[in-house]
């Protein structure tokens, strides 16, 4: 039977629209569920693939039924596709122990290229998510999967990495089940590569 | 969806759940429009349709949606109609004088309200249509009861012969939860042949019985499982919820650690009020916190009904301060509420040293890489910007909504709904002929075009208004999914149908019509210059795929766009950053520490217009297949 190191156990994927977040929460939920646990999912994707801000609350119980949203300052971690967007995240939801998995390659705000805002001084972006976080990875997971041959895959290479973190609530395995069953053909080949990049990238110890 | 494995648990969407709950009742008949946030259910009905022997339609509007639903009814057949919070309103004359009328078959409308307005340009609150037009309304609040609430609607239905309202949030459409399954029929129930004396006609006299139906499913909402009471016996301090404030407030209560003081009554059949249920923890109660989504819709109810029964009572709620008058409850806001409610201090929440301080900007909506609707709101802008004055735009629904924004050059200057956009154009245009010295444009997409658009333009025409209509012809009904449209040549179920001629349609109404490529920017340009120079009711088709949905059914490779960095002048050009701040394509990105144009090879579609449009040639384009 699973553990789970807090219940409920509440994680937040975060990124932009069109990074293939609403996938990766289904992904993760169903490991979850196939581990035997009660699992809710919300997705807040109003502004999906149009460049806006997007997140998913996967949240985890032995118990009951959680809500589908995660109370500010709950997140046990944070899987995010963006800086900034999981900085964002972070300072919302992190709380005392949280742990972030995220691809430090910025995607600039339409604001930022018309140079009507400013996007942080990427250093300070880091540090800041560190300050919030007791661990944080930063995992080149687009450019993981444009060399595995597709940029769409960066979801699943950052998956990857996330069942790498010590005391991630999955284990490789139990993701490789769910791709399998997901996918077929070639993207199933495309996704278990970038997958398998993405566990290789965080043992190279991207931790920061 | 349709595996017959009663007691197995799945995790589904709220979206699903309703799906599996209609398989379950032996649905014979559904139809919708798309509205996020249920557009999917319709679209998995057309799936499985035919393995279950049902019927499924994308309809043209919802008003074709709920009639056909109800001549489905007058047969005996279980028919379901899906609609979002702006749809619904679209059926309300079917909704009122259907309800007048009564049903046969169980007719169940499921409408999506979407607070905090994620996918809609409102918020809206469906209860209300309910009690307008005296009809049940339910709402679920796991993805458990979203499922069960389908059969025990069409159950209900049928026991009174009336339409029955079952409302969802966003939260349920678009979260996912186990849910245990049922048990699928073996066989849908027979139709029923329309004898030659049978009568379902909206006539007054009608409205009394209207009454009474309602009326007694007062009585069943009594004694509803979906309404029910956890917490201690004659709680001082009661929180009533309807949706998704229900499991919110479970966990809230927890936290503040009041579990043991604070009654919880949850509300799932909630129109017409079940008085005798709710008013017997309502004489127990002090404090009463109604947790609810978007209007104070129940905290109105209920404090009339304490006033009628003269209870003294404190309510909080959206009407008395302790939740926002607007957005949706989350789980801050709630415990927040529960807080005031209780007096249980708030747990301390603190951003570490440093922190939280660097602004961070947000992140506006955009067209999509490769979208055809930017091309045209640039060309838009540009010609109108040349005229002797800039002209008058007004929007309509779809993805080009977002055109009033930076996305679109802000490229009209009003909007409302869905069909908005020609008819405010006629009264304009009319006043053309007043002395208003302007040209009047106005814009829609494909599917709005079957929707709500053509009545408007055989108004125009016959008025003769002076106006130009720009059609956004993608192929798609992107905002929502792609789903299938009278122009696509293709349904809900799959089949193929002769697609609709929308340049045939307009040169029948009487309209001058002419189509451009707007990635061909030049030629557009030419095409809608000449067009704004003419009076009379003048079409522009402006047609070019859905990005999206090029990228989606390309089989090669994309073309690969590139900035050549000898040629980009950078921030020296006099361009003023073009390609990246004036054309605004997400592909197109800006290198800060060499001060001149790239490209985001991983958000880049490969369409290569802003090769069309740099002035210094620096945007190269390379290769790519056709898809």
């Amino acid at each position: 039977m699973i553990q789970l190191k807090y219940d409920p156990l509440n994680i937040v994927v975060c990124g932009i629209g069109g990074q293939g977040n609403v996938l990766a929460a289904e992904v993760v939920g169903s490991a979850m569920i196939d581990r035997g646990c009660r699992v809710a999912v919300g997705e807040t994707y109003g502004a999906s693939q149009r460049g806006g801000s997007v997140m998913s609350h996967v949240r985890v119980s032995l118990q009951d039924d959680p809500s589908v949203l995660i109370p500010s300052g709950e997140a046990h971690i944070i899987i995010g596709f963006e800086p900034l967007e999981t900085l964002r995240i972070a300072r919302k939801y992190a709380g005392a122990d949280t742990v972030a998995v995220y691809d430090p390659r910025p995607v600039y705000p339409l604001g930022v290229l018309q140079g009507v805002q400013t996007y942080p001084d990427l250093d300070a972006l880091q540090e800041e998510i560190r300050s919030l976080t007791t661990l944080a990875l930063a995992v080149p997971a687009a450019d993981i999967a444009m060399e595995a041959g597709d940029s769409r895959a960066a979801n699943i290479a950052l998956l990857g990495a996330f069942s790498q973190v010590p005391g991630a609530p999955l284990s490789r395995e139990d993701l490789e089940k769910i791709l399998a069953r997901r996918f077929k053909g070639p993207v199933l080949e495309l996704n278990q590569k970038a997958f398998a990049m993405g566990c290789g990238a965080a043992g190279k110890g991207g931790a920061q | 969806m349709t595996a017959n494995a009663p007691g197995t648990a799945a995790l589904m969407q709220g979206n699903e759940a309703i799906v599996r709950g209609a398989v379950e009742a032996g649905i014979h008949f559904a139809a919708s429009y798309p509205g996020s946030p249920s557009s999917q259910i319709l679209g998995m009905l057309g799936k499985i349709a035919r393995e279950r022997n049902f019927y499924a339609e994308w309809s043209t509007n919802e008003v074709c949606a709920i009639q056909a639903c109800m001549g489905a009814s007058f047969a005996g057949a279980r028919a379901l109609c899906v609609v979002k919070q702006n749809g619904l309103l679209c059926t309300a004359d079917a909704l009122h004088c259907g309800a007048q009328q009564g049903v046969k078959g169980g007719l169940v409308v499921v409408t999506s309200d979407d607070p905090s307005a994620h996918s809609s340009t409102n918020e809206f609150d469906s209860r209300w249509q309910a009690q307008s037009a005296s009809v049940a309304l339910l709402e679920p609040t796991t993805m458990q009861e979203a499922k069960d609430m389908i059969p025990y609607a069409f159950e209900l239905s049928e026991r009174v012969g009336q339409i029955v309202i079952v409302r969802l949030t966003t939260r349920v459409c678009h979260g996912r939860g186990c849910v245990t399954l049922g048990e699928l029929p073996e066989e849908n129930r027979p139709l029923e042949r329309v004898r030659e004396w049978d009568r379902m006609v909206c006539v007054s006299y009608m409205h009394g019985p209207m009454l009474e139906k309602l009326e007694a499913l007062r009585g069943a909402f009594n004694e509803s499982p979906y309404n029910h009471y956890s917490g201690p016996e004659g709680a001082r301090d009661l929180i009533v919820a309807g949706g998704t404030g229900r499991l919110y407030a479970q966990e809230a209560v927890k936290r503040l650690g009041v579990q043991d003081r604070v009654g919880l009554l949850s509300l799932g059949a909630l129109w017409p009020l079940p008085e005798d249920y709710i008013l017997k923890h309502l004489r127990a109660a002090e404090r009463v916190l109604i947790l609810e989504e978007v209007d104070p819709f129940l905290e109105q109810g209920l404090e009339a009904l304490a006033g009628r029964e003269r209870l003294s009572l404190t309510f909080l709620g959206r009407d008395h301060g302790a939740l926002p008058k607007i957005g949706e409850l989350d789980p801050d806001n709630v415990e927040k509420a529960i807080s005031v409610l209780t007096g249980a201090p708030l747990p301390e929440k603190r951003l570490p040293e440093g922190a939280g301080k660097t602004p961070l900007p947000v992140r506006e909506l955009t067209f999509c890489a490769g979208c055809p609707h930017r091309a045209t709101f640039y060309l838009l802008k540009k010609a109108l910007r040349q005229e002797k004055n800039p002209g008058i735009v007004v929007g309509d629904i779809g993805c080009y909504f977002m055109a009033g924004q930076s996305a679109g050059q802000y490229g009209y200057q009003a909007c409302n709904c869905m069909g908005s956009g020609v008819s405010m154009a006629e009264g304009l245009g009319q006043l053309t002929h007043y002395g208003l010295d302007q040209k009047v444009v106005t814009i829609c997409g494909d599917s709005t075009f079957f929707h709500t658009i053509m009545p408007g333009i055989v108004n125009a025409v016959y008025q003769s208004a002076n106006m130009l209509l720009i059609v956004l012809d993608n192929s798609a009904t992107a905002m929502t999914g792609f789903q299938p449209h009278p122009g696509t040549g293709l349904t809900a179920m799959g089949d193929r149908a002769r697609p609709m001629d929308i340049q045939k349609i307009l040169e029948a109404i009487g309209c001058e019509v002419e189509v451009a490529d707007p990635f061909e920017t030049v030629q557009a340009e030419k095409t809608l210059r000449r067009m704004l120079a003419r009076r009379g009711m003048n079409v522009l088709i402006m047609r070019q795929p859905c990005a999206t949905l090029k990228t989606k059914e390309r089989k090669g490779k994309k073309p690969r766009v590139w900035v050549d960095q000898s040629r980009c002048i950078g921030e020296g050009c006099g361009c003023d950053k073009h390609c990246s701040r004036v054309w605004g394509c997400p592909g197109n990105t800006w290198d800060f520490s060499t001060g001149k144009a790239q490209i985001d090879p991983v958000t880049c579609v490969g369409c290569g217009v802003c090769a069309k449009l740099c002035p210094a040639g620096a945007i190269q384009v390379e290769g790519g297949e056709e898809a």
